[in-house]
Formats: structure tokens, C-alpha cells, sequence
């Protein structure tokens, strides 16, 4: 890739935060770090990824309400994480967090398995309680 | 208590040689990005199908995380000190007391925990790599190499980084040399990477190296008989991401290591460094080519996905690197001669 190829196409996720670096070929043949502000690519593979995971959340959100599933669920979507992800970074079996998905069950967690729930989704505990109300 | 070190921040492309060339430097010892990266012998390829992230297949264009940490020391033979922890507030103490001592520190992060990634880049990857210049306020103050500012953390979020838990957790990772000459001979160092790499590619076991691209453009080409086009395009997108994405300087890695060959050439004098990183910088092209074509995919441009010819352009990343690899086998009959 030459320096003048290098991509600029502003892409909207990390614009305002950083520009990357990239390595290409400068006009005397040797190699040159160039900023960029993105290539289309990465934003379109991105935003598959990011949507996918916020049309299961909505999905998610509208069981929830439902009464078929759990506000973890939900935040487990919208944080990008599947089961396995969710159960590893709590650090707990797979099948427990399965059961905390189960409304029945959510309602009976107490308020430190609550709390580590929301420290990893990185919310208000409220979040998780008074879902309806702090959506 | 706050403690700001002086410390030059630098924009790199790559999380891990970014760090180390930029704790390198603070320590007196000049060693770009490319240099770091291709003497640790980080460049790479594997396809294992058998570890699923997120349901999609593991699929790596390098060697695995905290690899050059591991690497770099050894081969440069110098003194370099790693510790992990079991405990955080110790870690958290630690860290501080390094700082107080005017020591910055290479640590190893959760993205998903790190609030001054955008948003919609936080997903679980428990391998970042940044370093910690100092604490202002209750903040951390960090110089992350893929960004292009300082940037700071609170210490509360800095601790659930540091100790994220599952795959690749970082157990509070703490690095940073402990002494370095001004300068070195890196002629031993860049002959046994290059080998290494060149090796492990041409003849590594199924799933690494080209049989790794061989097997997986194999693979892209049977998905239409056992998956929807929902799972093809999310798999076609899953390898550009980690082609592209995330901290690779572009193709895969394929220019920072044609970056690298092209400054051992400059270092050691043979020609023949100066084809191959020719040759290594038409390979990330290819790279390039290939993701464009999966980009259209998931983009939807067409009705059906053209499986046979993505599997096609893959091949010719594979045939484009085998040529340059048994080019650089040839590089032990060469004689460096001008070294600087």
C-alpha cells in the first residue's frame, strides 16, 4: 500500500476519540507510519457485528418486559457478550448464569450477585432492579 | 499521591510493539515499532476452528498475546522484569509504588473495561496493551499506543481492566525493562526471527502458518452446504475484523513486517531483505483485496456470496507469502555487509 492509498474515510466509530497508524510505502520506497481517519471496510464489518448484537438486545428487552427473560440478558446484548463470554468474565459455571436469566430466579438473586452483574455491564444497579424504569 | 513522569508519548499501530518500542525508547535504547515486532517473531497466521470467540472460530494473523513481551527480552538478551498478580489491591499498590519510584509500567487491560475506547469498540478482548506514566487526581494517566493522545483512567476502572476475568485474563500484568545497553547488535537477533517466523510458517502443523490459510480458504469454500448467508457473512466479517481492526497496521500485519524487512535491509545490506519486504508489502495488498471482497459480502452488494473466488483471493495471500518465505530461507548464505 502506498502512503497516497492509505484510506481516509472518517469512519464514524472512532472519530473524535483517536486516528490509527498504519504502515505504507513512501515515495523512496521505504516504509512510513501515516495516520488515518479509517477505511470503509472496517466500519462496515463493525457495524454487522454491532448491529447484530443491538437487534438482540431489543429483542431482548422486549422479553424482558414480556416477563420471559431477565434485564441481564438484555445488558449481556448490549454489552457484546454472548453466554459463555458473560459466564467467564463473571467468573462463574455457565449453567448458573443460564438459571439467572430465568425471571423466577433474577428476582431471588441477592444484592451482591446484583451488584457484580452491574460492576461488569458497568451500570447502576437500579439498571438491573427497576429495569422498566431506567431503560 | 500524584506523580506525572516525564514520558514521550508515541502513535503506534500495534498495542503490544507499541509498547515495548515505546518503553524501549523511554529506557534509552532506540528500537521502532517494525523492529519490535518482526524480531520477536509476532508475525504469523492461525485458523483453528476448533476454538470458538463469540461463536465464531478463532482466526489470528499473529502470534499470540503477550508473545513479544515473552520474545523480545530473550532474543535481545536483556534483563526485563514481568510479574502477575493473584491479588488486586496489591497489584493497584504496586503499580503506585513503581510510579512513586519514577518507574513507568507496561500493563496488560481489558478493552471492555476501559471507558476511553469509543463505545462500540469495547468488546471483551482481555489482551491490550498500554502503559502507566503516572496518577493525577485518583486518575491514571496512560500512554496508550493506538491512540494518539494521553489518554486517563480512573483507578476503579483501571483495576477491573487490570483484572478482567476469562479467556486471556491479565491478572494485573505489570512489565518494563530493567537494564539496556545504548545500543546493540541486532544482526544474531533479526537472522534467528526471521528464521523462526519463515520456519514456522512454511512448516508448521495443520492450522498454523499457510496450511492455516490453505484449510481456511478450503473452509470459506464449503459454508454455502452447511450454513445460512447470516453465519457466512458474519464469518467473512469476523476475519476482517481481526485482519483489520484491531491494531494491525493494515493487511493483517503484513506491512509492519514488510516495514521490518525493509529496515533489516537498511541495517544488514542484503539485497535480498529488500525483495522480500517488496514481496511482503504485495502480500498485505492481496490481504487487503481479499477484505474489500468480504466487505462487499457483508455489505450485501450481490444476492449470493461468491464464495469460490473469496477463497480464490485467499489462496493468492497464501501463494504471494509462500514465494517470500523461500526467498528468506535463502537469507543464511548471505553475508551482511555494512552494519550500522
Amino acid at each position: 500500500m502506498k502512503k497516497e492509498n492509505v484510506p481516509q474515510d472518517d469512519n464514524k466509530t472512532y472519530s473524535g476519540y483517536s486516528t490509527k497508524v498504519v504502515y505504507a510505502v513512501n515515495d523512496t520506497g521505504g516504509y512510513a507510519k501515516v495516520k488515518t481517519t479509517g477505511w470503509e471496510v472496517e466500519e462496515v464489518v463493525l457495524r454487522d457485528v454491532v448491529d447484530d448484537f443491538m437487534h438482540q438486545a431489543e429483542t431482548a428487552r422486549k422479553r424482558v418486559l414480556a416477563g420471559q427473560t431477565s434485564p441481564i440478558e438484555y445488558y449481556m446484548h448490549k454489552r457484546f457478550l454472548d453466554l459463555p463470554g458473560l459466564a467467564a468474565g463473571m467468573g462463574l459455571a455457565k449453567w448458573r448464569v443460564r438459571r439467572h436469566l430465568k425471571p423466577s430466579v433474577f428476582k431471588k438473586l441477592s444484592a451482591s450477585m446484583l451488584q457484580r452483574y452491574a460492576d461488569l455491564f458497568d451500570i447502576e444497579l437500579e439498571m438491573l432492579t427497576r429495569f422498566e424504569e431506567n431503560l | 499521591l500524584d506523580t506525572v513522569i516525564a514520558f514521550e508519548h508515541r502513535h503506534y499501530a500495534h498495542c503490544e510493539s507499541g509498547v515495548l518500542s515505546s518503553l524501549f525508547k523511554h529506557h534509552g535504547l532506540a528500537l521502532s515499532e517494525p523492529m519490535v515486532f518482526g524480531i520477536s517473531g509476532a508475525l504469523g497466521f492461525a485458523y483453528l476452528p476448533f476454538l470458538k470467540l463469540g461463536n465464531m472460530p478463532m482466526v489470528a494473523y499473529r502470534m499470540f498475546p503477550a508473545h513479544l513481551i515473552k520474545k523480545l527480552p530473550r532474543r535481545l538478551r536483556v534483563k526485563y522484569f514481568r510479574k502477575r498478580y493473584s491479588d488486586s489491591k496489591q497489584a493497584m499498590a504496586e503499580l503506585d509504588a513503581f510510579l512513586q519510584r519514577g518507574q513507568v509500567v507496561g500493563i496488560q487491560m481489558s478493552v471492555f473495561f476501559t471507558p476511553y475506547f469509543p463505545p462500540e469498540m469495547r468488546f471483551p478482548f482481555n489482551a491490550h496493551n498500554a502503559i502507566v506514566i503516572g496518577k493525577e487526581n485518583g486518575a491514571y494517566l496512560i500512554s496508550d499506543p493506538v491512540f494518539d493522545q494521553i489518554q486517563r483512567i480512573a483507578a476503579k476502572d483501571l483495576e477491573k481492566a487490570r483484572f478482567a476475568k476469562g479467556v486471556l485474563a491479565p491478572k494485573g500484568l505489570v512489565h518494563f525493562p530493567l537494564e539496556l545497553p545504548a545500543s546493540l547488535d541486532l544482526d544474531p537477533a533479526i537472522r534467528k526471527s526471521i528464521k523462526k517466523t519463515v520456519n514456522m510458517m512454511l512448516h508448521a502443523p495443520p492450522f498454523i502458518g499457510l496450511k492455516g490459510i490453505n484449510r481456511l480458504a478450503a473452509n470459506i469454500g464449503k459454508l454455502h452446504r452447511k450454513h445460512a448467508e447470516k453465519y457466512i457473512r458474519h464469518f467473512l466479517g469476523h476475519l476482517v475484523r481481526m485482519q483489520e481492526e484491531i491494531g494491525t497496521g493494515g493487511g493483517g500485519f503484513r506491512f509492519i513486517y514488510a516495514a521490518f524487512l525493509e529496515e533489516a535491509y537498511q541495517l544488514l545490506g542484503i539485497a535480498l531483505l529488500q525483495e522480500a519486504s517488496q514481496r511482503m508489502t504485495a502480500a498485505g495488498d492481496a490481504w487487503r483485496v481479499f477484505a474489500l471482497a468480504c466487505a462487499k459480502a457483508v455489505k450485501r452488494e450481490q444476492e449470493t456470496v461468491d464464495l469460490a473466488a473469496i477463497a480464490g483471493l485467499l489462496r493468492q495471500c497464501g501463494q504471494a507469502e509462500k514465494e517470500l518465505y523461500l526467498l528468506l530461507k535463502t537469507l543464511k548464505k548471505h553475508k551482511s555487509v555494512r552494519i550500522s
